[in-house]
């Protein structure tokens, strides 16, 4: 099978980089790969959350943890994935209702999306990391 | 002759319906949690360990746990369904996944009650 030659002239595109992917295109690979990490990292966050509630000892050796930089830095990351797929799947939701499932709205909402789950993941991080 | 391509059985819309509702039960304690988070500012063991030991974020906190297997069940498996084309393979990344799902909510249930 791989060996046909394609004898057709067919129009192709390897220009990869003029191939965008629209906003709400990203938003939705985003969805799908912050749910997947989360997923894969629970036992790294159960882990944490049993630690910061079990006693006042293992509290504050979480806290020890959390305040190395790098790993602040992944938790930021992992409440701002977390934040994503809240505010994406709340759009979802949304849209399952056809709310807002034209063109312009799509867009607009993607927007809004991006904008309030970085807000929040700021806004939380703060909170609880630092 | 319908050719249909079996894929597994009793899933489709139940399982549509459950992953939206799980959805929304895990947003609403997202906004109760944050609002609380944003009221309280829990800064020592004690006031962190209070919030969830009260009755009701304990009850809800359950719940969110929950939901969150049973979403993320059904979404890991749809995941697993679209990259995943070796039947056995796949069925072992979804025993693999059931698997851990379950331990979680043990662990979750041991987390909680010990409150
Ligand atoms: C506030 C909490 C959450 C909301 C509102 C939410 C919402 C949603 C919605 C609406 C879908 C369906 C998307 C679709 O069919 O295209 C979905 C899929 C999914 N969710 Fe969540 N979710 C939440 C939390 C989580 C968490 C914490 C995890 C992981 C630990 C997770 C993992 C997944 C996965 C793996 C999928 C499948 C993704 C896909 O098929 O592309 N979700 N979520």
């Amino acid at each position: 099978m791989a060996e046909i030659a394609i004898k057709k002239k067919r129009p192709k595109n390897l220009d990869l980089p003029s191939i965008r992917l629209p906003l709400p295109g990203i938003l939705s690979i985003l969805h799908r790969i912050s749910g997947a990490v989360l997923f894969l990292l629970l036992p790294v966050l159960l882990w944490l959350f049993q630690q910061s509630l079990a006693s006042p000892e293992t509290y504050a050796a979480a806290k020890a943890v959390t305040s190395n930089f790098l790993v602040k830095f992944i938790l930021f990351g992992l409440i701002w994935l977390y934040m994503h797929h809240f505010c994406a799947g709340i759009r979802y939701l949304l849209l399952d209702l056809h709310k807002g499932i034209d063109l312009e709205s799509a867009r607009l909402s993607s927007w809004i999306v991006f904008g309030v789950s970085i807000t929040l993941a700021v806004i939380v991080s703060a909170k609880v990391l630092l | 002759m319908i050719n249909r391509i079996v894929v597994g059985a009793g899933y489709g819309l139940k399982d549509w319906i459950a992953q939206r509702a799980t959805a929304l039960i895990m947003a609403v304690y997202t906004l109760i949690l944050l609002v609380t988070l944003g009221a309280l500012s829990p800064s020592s063991y004690e006031a962190w360990r209070a919030i969830f030991a009260n009755g009701f974020m304990q009850f809800m906190t359950f719940l969110f746990f929950i939901s969150l297997f049973y979403h993320v069940w059904i979404g890991m498996r749809d995941i697993w369904m679209d990259y995943v084309k070796p039947d056995g393979l796949r069925l072992m990344l979804e025993i693999a996944t059931i698997a851990a799902l379950v331990g979680y909510a043990g662990w979750a249930v041991k987390i909680l009650w010990r409150l």
